[in-house]
């Protein structure tokens, strides 16, 4: 064994290990259950996409779902059968969410795809082979870690950029019952210790670290005896570690072992290393070496409620319960409980742990299936892992402090979240919580921390997206103030120009009137009067009538053309349904259906401008004859008399009416008169 | 849709550690001390022990009626009689009983149930309590102490200390008629006195210090600070807390007085300052209380430090005999602070995040 530099990281605990209930007997297989429920996410990454339908009959080892997109992984046929539904059913997951599921009733036969079977897919010299042929391989068989986080391996492994000095394996297993990956080691070295090879060449790292704690001479032996086999290797060595929990968790081990740190929101892989569970690597030895893909796992099965604890190696979507079957299940009578006085009322029921005692969750049924990343069922009794008392106050001892191996102040992470203080807790980097459970495992008042951390970091992510949220809402509200602004000033600009332009040419118009008036007769003089009473039309005065009439000529022709279009269009209809032909008439149609569309706009146009125009000319003085102006006074002479008659029948019957009819009599009056003079006037012009 | 099975979220392993023990522990830790002081100093200790200790047990008892709080639930955590223990170890053994019964209530009413119970207290309860007895009853305060037994060979004869019931006699009468011949003042207030016209040798020959060995050390006094040493350290091989608070303490303390003590004749040695007083009952017992402390590791040698200065600074120039209870409260005003500016680093980072979360503004995105 290699001696190498053992470095530490801070915090860690000590608990029961109670791993030898469950490495009394050899990994035993499971007998093939009766039906798999198989998730398409097992995963870290996009579910994979189903690619068999219901009532296909599908061949262990046999692709039913492809990866989709970069970060994704294949999902294959345990065994033989026929696929009875694509559905959604509850996920082993501690969120308790549904997700698609391929659910297989198993035909009992076992049978392998054709190519498996006859070993075509071997990859026999895989120490020479392409790394992409290796790398596709991994990723055509499904292979995610199976440590516990499932990340599809081969990701993990298409390095490129990145220069890779260190392989590190971990087979530490850090957490207290679970014995899977102890008895793999023990029995299945030399594929594990292949599987390594394989994944050092992908990696061309320098040196490859095979951590194991201590509590595993068995193992350590056996790695240790298979890779004098592999007389090739220079590069690996098996490395004795301290146990300590949770010395297998990637960051810890990593220190551990070359005493870097994994920066923070950064991945090891930026450091120059590479982590892979020993399980992963037996898995990448099948499927290089045999072209099996990923269908099985060794699970250990454990807890005082087990009769037979022991590792199993089961296939991928069996149903817990299948597994509590082989292993015997004995759940504690409420009776005996009620005798013992359990102390808090959700210790009724049993419990089941899908993981450890210190990371697994609960699962709500025995039906869920085993996914694979499952290392372990662990089923409890009441004794073994009570459940916490009711938690009393921080007395703020900073035991959890010293047992942090992230080096975080949980006390302080525990008070900021109990407050909602957000920022607080994001700066004490609470990101950094890897949730290992060994806070909550110390403290003196069985507060359960973790609960606390899980809960403030979504609330910190839920807070952020509502702040993106707000700040984009923002950004494009002040970019509408800032365009309608713009709009505002563009206009003021606008009438600014016109009113310091109009001011010019009446200025200008002043002078040339003022010049004029000496010359000219009443009338010019009139006419500049009206003119300087109105300001913007004064400029366009001049020019008004002979664009006027320009523009009355324009509207005329495009009249006329306008109309020659129309007739056209409804000729060629006309044409078309005689015939009954659709086809060539249609072109020609399309096109004088355009210009008639164009034409109409320009009359609309043209039409537009003469209105605006003669709302700006200004009246037209008309020329007044002798006759109108005496037909008008005749006009007026009879309202009069009219009105007269009304307001005397007002006077005689009393109506109210009547000093109305007063007034418009009076106003009638004034206008005879004004008509009066206006001829008197226009008597007078004429003589 | 209930489950057969139960839903619980992870860990479910506990070390089955429990605040009850840690105090409990405490407790016997300080029992080597109780017996030093009651084999120098008398039954006075013990009586007010006592008495303190069912005091706070009523008072709390009451005030968690009034918040209507399960009572049983929290009296079983041992908070309200280690209170209670620090306090009648505190005070001098023959105070009178309601000086006793006054500090005890105010500490656990004001310093502790009004700010929330235990957990949520700025403010070490038991010296909170002290203070404010030290300054309402000065007199019964710095006339209540005993002196050693040694002192009393020869004078009254078989007596070296009133009895039992003598002593409750004294405590219990309310009135601070305990003859000269039993009290006496502190070595530290004797050496300080003593100080402006004497120099060191001829105090040290005086009979308040030459009942020890050596003569640097004051009667009794060195044996009942050995005692709560002992008891401190058992705590530590426990890791019921960490070593910066207790040898930060300590430490400035040491330095302090040494620097100032190099000239015995004007400043008290520091031999007298480590080993006399309440030093290594606040060094070990009191600064230590967790709730009130600074909780990062520097800032806990921080805070110790400051407590050891200010402990110096109290005892030479100040009033006040002793300063632990003015330093350690002093101190708590300040742990926030410390706490906010003494962030460890995290792994993964380079360095630490301290001070206040910074809030990001305008000037970043331009900058």
């Amino acid at each position: 064994m290699q001696t190498i530099t053992l470095h530490s990281f801070d915090g860690g605990i000590h608990p029961q290990e109670n791993k030898h209930q469950s490495t009394q007997t050899a990994i035993a297989q499971l007998p093939l259950p009766t039906q798999l429920i198989i998730p398409i996410s097992q995963h870290i990454g996009a579910p994979a996409d189903v690619t068999v339908s219901v009532g296909d009959s599908v061949l262990k080892g046999q692709q039913i779902a492809k990866p989709k997109g970069f970060i994704s992984a294949a999902i294959h046929a345990p065994t033989s059968g026929k696929v009875v539904a694509i559905e959604k059913r509850e996920l082993p997951h501690s969120s308790g969410l549904e997700g698609i599921c391929i659910i297989l009733d198993t035909d009992g036969k076992d049978q392998w795809l054709e190519e498996i079977n006859n070993g075509s897919l071997a990859i026999n010299e895989y120490l020479e082979a392409d790394n992409e042929l290796l790398i596709n391989r991994i990723r055509d068989c499904g292979i995610t870690g199976m440590g516990g986080a499932g990340f599809p391996t081969a990701v993990k492994m298409a390095v490129q950029n990145r220069t890779i000095d260190t392989l590190i394996i971990n087979g530490a297993e850090c957490e207290p019952y679970i014995t899977s990956d102890d008895m793999l080691m023990r029995e299945r070295a030399l594929e594990t210790l292949r599987g390594v090879q394989i994944l050092l060449k992908l990696t061309s790292a320098k040196s490859c670290l095979i951590g194991i704690e201590d509590n595993k001479p068995e193992a350590i032996q056996a790695m240790e005896d298979a890779l004098h086999k592999i007389h090739r290797e220079h590069h690996i060595a098996v490395v004795k570690i301290p146990t300590k929990y949770p010395s297998g968790g990637e960051k810890q081990l990593i220190k551990i072992l070359t005493g870097k740190e994994v920066p923070s929101a950064g991945i090891p892989a930026d450091i120059g290393i590479v982590c892979q569970n020993v399980g992963t690597c037996e898995a990448v030895y099948h499927a290089v070496a045999e072209g099996k893909p990923l269908i099985s796992r060794i699970t250990t099965i454990t807890g005082e409620s087990i009769e037979q604890p022991q590792n199993v190696e089961v296939l991928i979507g069996t149903p817990v319960k299948d597994l509590l079957g082989y292993a015997g299940f004995k759940q504690e009578k409420s009776l005996f409980q009620k005798l013992l006085g359990s102390k808090s009322k959700t210790e009724s029921k049993p419990r089941i742990i899908m993981g450890g005692p210190m990371m697994g969750f609960t699962l709500s049924s025995d039906e869920l299936p085993i996914l694979k990343s499952s290392n372990c069922i662990l089923a409890p009794s009441q004794k073994e892992l009570p459940a916490n008392d009711i938690a009393s106050a921080c007395i703020r001892c900073g035991l959890c402090t010293e047992a942090c191996p992230a080096e975080l102040l949980p006390q302080q992470l525990y008070w900021f979240s109990k407050a909602g203080e957000l920022d607080k807790a994001e700066q004490h980097n609470i990101a950094d919580c890897i949730e290992c459970g060994a806070c909550s495992y110390v403290c003196p008042s069985q507060i359960p921390l973790v609960q606390y951390y899980r809960h403030t970091k979504g609330a910190i992510k839920d807070e952020r997206a509502a702040q993106q949220k707000s700040d984009r809402s923002k950004i494009r509200f002040e970019a509408r103030q800032a365009r309608l602004d713009r709009e505002a000033a563009e206009k003021e600009a606008k009438r600014q120009a016109r009113a310091a332009a109009a001011e010019k040419a009446q200025a200008a118009k002043k002078a040339a009137a003022a010049e004029a008036l000496s010359k000219q007769t009443t009338e010019s003089a009139e006419g500049v009067d009206e003119n300087t009473s109105t300001d913007a039309p004064a400029e366009t005065k001049n020019p008004e009538p002979v664009d006027l009439e320009k523009l009355q000529k324009q509207l005329d022709a495009a009249q006329a053309g306008l109309k020659k279009s129309m007739d056209k269009v409804a000729e060629l209809k006309a044409s078309a349904s005689e015939d009954g032909v659709e086809n060539a008439p249609i072109e020609n149609l399309d096109v004088f259906e355009k210009a008639v569309a164009t034409r109409r706009d320009k009359v609309k146009l043209l039409a537009l401008q003469i209105a605006e125009a003669k709302k700006l000319a200004p009246p037209v003085k008309k020329e007044v004859s002798r006759e109108d102006i005496e037909k008008k006074l005749r006009a007026q002479k009879d309202r009069l008399a009219k009105t007269k008659e009304r307001v005397d029948l007002a006077k005689e019957q009393g109506l109210d009416s009547l000093p109305a009819l007063q007034k418009g009599l009076d106003k009638q009056m004034q206008k005879l008169k004004e008509l009066e003079e206006e001829l008197a006037q226009f008597d007078k012009a004429g003589a | 849709m209930s489950s057969n099975f139960v839903n619980i979220t992870s860990p479910h392993a506990h070390g089955g550690n429990s605040t009850s023990r840690i105090m409990l522990l405490v407790i016997l830790a300080t029992v080597p001390g109780i017996i030093a002081l009651t084999y120098f100093f008398g039954w006075g200790n013990l009586i007010n022990i006592a008495l303190a200790s069912i005091t706070a047990i009523i008072c709390e008892a009451l005030i968690l009626t009034i918040r209507k709080r399960p009572i049983s639930f929290f009296l079983k955590d041992n908070s309200a009689l280690l209170t209670a223990v620090l306090l009648g170890i505190a005070l001098p053994p023959f105070a009178p009983w309601w000086v006793t019964v006054v500090a005890v209530s105010f500490s656990m009413v004001f310093a502790k149930h009004l700010y929330g119970g235990l957990g949520n207290n700025p403010f070490n309860p038991a010296m909170v309590g002290y203070a404010l007895v030290l300054i309402s009853f000065p007199v019964q305060m710095t006339t209540s102490w005993a002196s050693p037994f040694f002192l009393h060979l020869g004078t009254i004869g078989a007596e070296q200390t009133l009895s039992f019931t003598e002593s409750l006699q004294v405590i219990f009468s309310g009135t601070t008629s305990l003859s000269d011949a039993f009290s006496g003042a502190t070595p530290l207030d004797t050496y300080k006195h003593l100080a402006k016209n004497e120099t060191a040798n001829e105090i040290l020959q005086g009979p308040l210090f030459s009942g020890s060995e050596n003569n640097w050390f004051a009667g009794g006094w060195e044996f009942v600070n050995i005692a709560f040493l002992v008891g401190g350290l058992a705590l530590l091989a426990l890791r019921i807390f960490t070593w910066h608070i207790p040898f930060s303490v300590l430490a400035a303390l040491g330095t302090c007085s040494m620097i100032f003590g190099w000239d015995a004749d004007l400043y008290v040695p520091w031999s007298l300052h480590i080993f006399t007083g309440a030093t290594m009952l606040g060094a070990f017992f009191i600064a230590t209380d967790p709730v009130t402390a600074s909780t990062t590791p520097l800032g806990k040698i921080i805070y110790g430090a400051g407590i050891g200065i200010l402990i110096f600074v109290i005892r030479t120039w100040g009033a006040y005999p002793d300063a632990v209870a003015f330093a350690v409260l002093l101190m708590n005003f300040a742990a926030p602070l410390i706490d906010t500016y003494t962030q460890p680093r995290t792994y993964g980072h380079d360095k630490a995040n301290r001070g206040l979360p910074t809030k990001p503004d305008a000037s970043d995105k331009e900058g």
